[in-house]
């Protein structure tokens, strides 16, 4: 009884779906922090087909997994973009990205760099 | 000159600017001389927030509460991560690689960490926090938390009984890695079995908690994760020792068998054998044990092929010897020469847990957990005697997938439980078998900002308590920042075993009745209950520090219960409830990190528990309706090579307690109407030397408080009025113990 609840069980993990119902994909968009993470992810996953979206801050690749019967990379992109996020094909209009929160203003040098010209502070004591 | 400058540097500045965190990176040397280090790399983790530190070592970072581990690094130094929490200025020795004492420097992380996230009410109390306490077993091991009440059960079995929202620990779903492990006959003695040293964290969810562990929770949840052969330490030896005799012994062996399977073998001894009677009512303070317990874990892990799989057996073996001074049990036992006591238990254990996440789909997983346990127990109180024999069996398989995207996530399985009880009670026979089958559905939703919910329903289907719906709710609310605002609601069904959780019955002279005949178990009826709750959390800074603070309401309502009622003082009555039994709690808890390496905790709490017995609506006897909790801890800035002190204290004061009724007794045998306040301090120094060794001192109930006769009637313990329930504050003053730590990583 229990080896054919297992093997069941087994089978329902290893059901292999048709190819383009479960699309893997990997993008490289652009962002600097935590907060961005979250924007890009969720922006992923509200639209339409996008089953999961997992963004690396570190190397900033994007790894997607989609129904490719009810999208594409493109369309990805572009709703990535309206967040305020560039990808490599698709860049984000001024609008769009003047909407991100002003800690993650990934094109400035400035964000990226570290921090050291914002002032020096003198120590108290 | 230059180095008065460098500790001008060091000090802590008066005025932080938020957002930002300074501090300087010295090269480690044997004459602790200050050598700034220049052009190190630090950045926080998984972000691409960075810096380099100047010609003098010195950095700024900027800082947001969303980071926390800060990475330093150097050509030719090995890597450091340190854990920052609160802006602060950094001062951070890089180790030369050439140095072959390796050292791996954390800072501090929250000891006992609450989610903002998540739709439970859960908070998770990590081994930093267990270590803050001398805690020798799991049921020891929450002396720093508010929202568990510990005291002891009775005046004799030196047993700690837990209590959650004012119920007592069998309302609670307590399990070991999420496998429901103290129920049935180890109840009483369970939590005692679990050596402290063998737990690597608890999760402790209020309210009705997650309905893919089953039925039985009803005030909450209690888990504890044990450590893992793959990361524990290598070799750790912990030696306890305390003032009344006890001493305990823990080893704990791990190591790699091969790629994929580790093994770690945990050994656990503790013993006390010297008699101890400081209140002179000729009854030992605390019981003589003996126990071994051993626990063998197999994990193999498959990174690739996405398997993980543990395999553990344990063994237990337990014996107490309790009662009066003089009692000998070779030739007192089963007369009236002397009161005594022993209780034997033997427990074996076998457990499985075999999980596969699909590599491809990382959203796709499966895991089956399975575990048989026979547990023994042959045990005689003055002359009432008390077996039991529980086999049980339980089975959980789990399925995890989402549903279109993964702010959508669904689990889904099927639950078998198979319960065999063979009791002996005075003359008694008692015997039963319990078998459930059950399937459960959960689905959760989070819609990554504001609001996640988990719903879940099972259905189970028993042979003594029939068909029935176990609903489980829990939503998240995140209405402004740093906020969570929490609502749950959920049903409980259980079989009480009230020989087995009620164990102090049989120190008395009570009669044992049971009033009602026409139930499945024991005559009686299934206790059921819904709770509800609500809890909002905000963190927030105070003087630029994080504080956080805690609002919680829970409400158990039962719709039956099996009613305890000691109100007649020579009788215990079981019966079904008829009318009305609830639980209101109230708790608000505030956590404040006042100054760098100091953190303190206060909490309120308040309870109203009432249930109509036969004699009238009541409050729950030994229940405190005020409980006042505050814990402080500091710990020293670590020193390069590891070394620094930590100082914990603890402090728990309880309101007035309802004593059940003894009106019936003879005048000198009449407690009055409710016991007095109480107030108890605890307090543990630590002297961690290195990574790989420490030693504690501590000091449980410091100031000395006593409860003035613990035992009823003691004078004449096989008299009409002999009760060793009535206990409601520590029985033993002050004690004070010493322990080591060893490991190798």
């Amino acid at each position: 009884m229990k080896k054919i609840m297992i093997l069941a069980l087994m089978l329902i993990g290893t059901t292999t779906f048709a190819q383009n119902k479960n699309q893997k994909a990997s993008i490289e968009v652009d962002g600097v922090c935590m907060m961005c993470k979250n924007r890009i992810e969720k922006a992923c996953l509200t639209s339409k087909g996008v089953k999961s979206a997992d963004w690396n801050v570190k190397t900033h690749e994007l790894k997607l997994i989609y129904d490719a019967r009810k999208t594409d990379l493109k369309a990805i992109q572009k709703t990535i973009a309206k967040v305020g996020h560039d990808t490599k094909e698709v860049k984000a209009t001024d609008e769009a990205y003047a909407s991100v929160h002003p800690c993650c203003k990934y094109r400035d040098d400035k964000v990226i760099d570290d921090h050291k010209d914002e002032g020096e502070e003198k120590p108290k004591n | 000159m230059k180095q008065i400058i460098y500790i001008l540097f060091i000090l802590p500045m008066l005025s932080f600017s938020q957002d930002k965190i300074s501090g300087l990176i010295l090269e480690a040397n044997d004459k602790n001389e200050p050598i700034g280090l220049a052009g190190a790399n630090v950045y926080w983790l998984d972000t691409s927030v960075g810096s380099v530190t100047d010609i003098d070592g010195k950095f700024t970072i900027p800082y947001k509460n969303e980071y926390s581990q800060l990475v330093i690094s150097y050509v030719g130094f090995k890597t450091d991560t340190i854990t920052v929490n609160e802006p602060k200025v950094v001062r951070h020795w890089l180790q030369s690689t050439d140095n072959l004492d390796a050292v791996t420097i954390t800072s501090r992380k929250q000891a006992t960490s609450k989610s903002y996230l998540q739709a439970t009410n859960v908070f998770t109390v990590s081994s930093d926090e267990l270590l803050k306490a001398a805690c020798c077993n799991l049921s020891e091991s929450f002396e720093t938390n508010p929202s568990i009440d510990v005291n002891f059960a009775d005046a004799v079995s030196g047993t700690r009984q837990i209590k959650m929202l004012g119920l007592t620990s069998p309302y609670i779903l307590i399990a070991t890695e999420n496998i429901p492990s103290i129920r049935g006959a180890s109840q009483a003695f369970g939590m005692s079995f679990i050596p402290g040293t063998w737990v690597e964290s608890i999760q402790i969810t209020k309210g009705a908690g997650s309905a893919v562990n089953g039925f039985e929770s009803i005030a909450g949840q209690i888990n504890a994760e044990l450590v893992k052969p793959t990361t524990d330490a290598r070799l750790f030896v912990n030696a306890y020792t305390n003032a009344n005799g006890r001493l305990e012994l823990n080893t704990h062996l791990n190591t790699a068998v091969n790629e994929k399977w580790s093994t770690g073998l945990y050994l656990h001894g503790n013993l006390r054998d010297t008699k101890h009677d400081n209140n002179n009512d000729t009854f030992l303070d605390m019981p003589l044990q003996e126990q071994i317990n051993i626990m063998n874990r197999w994990q193999y892990i498959d990174t690739e092929k996405g398997f993980v799989s543990f395999i553990n057996l344990k063994f237990l073996n337990d014996e107490k010897q309790t009662g009066q001074e003089s009692f000998n049990p070779k030739t007192d036992k089963g007369t009236t020469n002397a009161w005594g006591s022993e209780i034997d238990t033997r427990r074996y254990e076998v457990s499985t847990k075999f999980g596969y996440v699909n590599p491809e789909l990382t959203w796709q997983s499966i895991s089956l957990q399975t575990a048989y346990s026979n547990h023994k127990q042959a045990s005689y109180f003055g002359l009432n005697q008390y077996d039991i024999t529980h086999n049980s069996l339980y089975a959980n398989a789990i399925y995890n997938s989402i549903i279109s995207d993964s702010r959508h996530k669904v689990k889904t399985g099927i639950s078998y439980t198979y319960d065999h009880y063979d009791e002996f009670v005075n003359t008694n026979d008692y015997e039963r078998t319990e078998r459930s089958v059950g399937a459960f559905f959960e689905y959760n939703f989070d819609n990554l900002e504001k609001l996640n919910l988990t719903a879940g329903i099972r259905v189970d289907n028993h042979n003594l308590m029939g068909t029935f719906i176990t609903p489980r709710f829990h939503a998240r609310y995140t209405p402004w920042e740093k906020s969570a605002l929490r609502a749950s609601f959920g049903r409980g069904i259980r079989s009480a075993n009230i020989f087995a959780e009620n164990q102090s019955i049989f120190s008395t002279s009570r009669a044992i009745n049971i009033l009602n005949t026409g139930g499945a178990i024991y005559g009686l009826d299934p206790e059921i209950a819904w709770n509800y709750g609500v809890s909002f959390l905000q963190g927030f800074n105070l003087f630029n520090r994080k504080a956080d603070i805690t609002l919680d309401y829970y409400r158990t309502d039962f719709q039956n219960q099996v009613v305890v009622d000691f109100e007649n003082p020579q009788e215990v009555n079981f019966y079904n409830l008829d009318g009305d039994s609830y639980a209101n709690s109230f708790q608000i808890e505030w956590n404040y990190n006042a100054f760098e390496h100091f953190d303190l905790r206060l909490a309120y709490k308040y309870y109203d528990v009432k249930t109509d017995y036969n004699s009238g609506k009541l409050s729950k006897p030994l229940v405190p309706t005020n409980r006042f909790f505050a814990n402080a801890s500091y710990e020293t800035n670590m020193k390069e090579n590891g070394a620094r002190w930590k100082f914990d204290t603890t402090f728990n004061w309880l309101g007035e307690q309802r004593f059940s009724s003894t009106t019936g007794n003879p005048i000198q045998y009449q407690l009055p109407e409710n016991t007095p306040t109480l107030g108890t301090l605890n307090a543990q120094i630590t002297k961690v030397f290195s990574p790989k060794f420490e030693v504690y001192l501590g000091g449980e109930n410091i100031t000395n408080v006593k409860q003035d006769n613990p035992i009823l009637g003691a004078n004449d313990p096989f008299g009409s009025n002999f009760d060793t329930t009535f206990v409601y504050g520590p029985i033993f003053g002050a004690s004070y113990y010493a322990g080591l730590r060893f490991k190798i990583e």
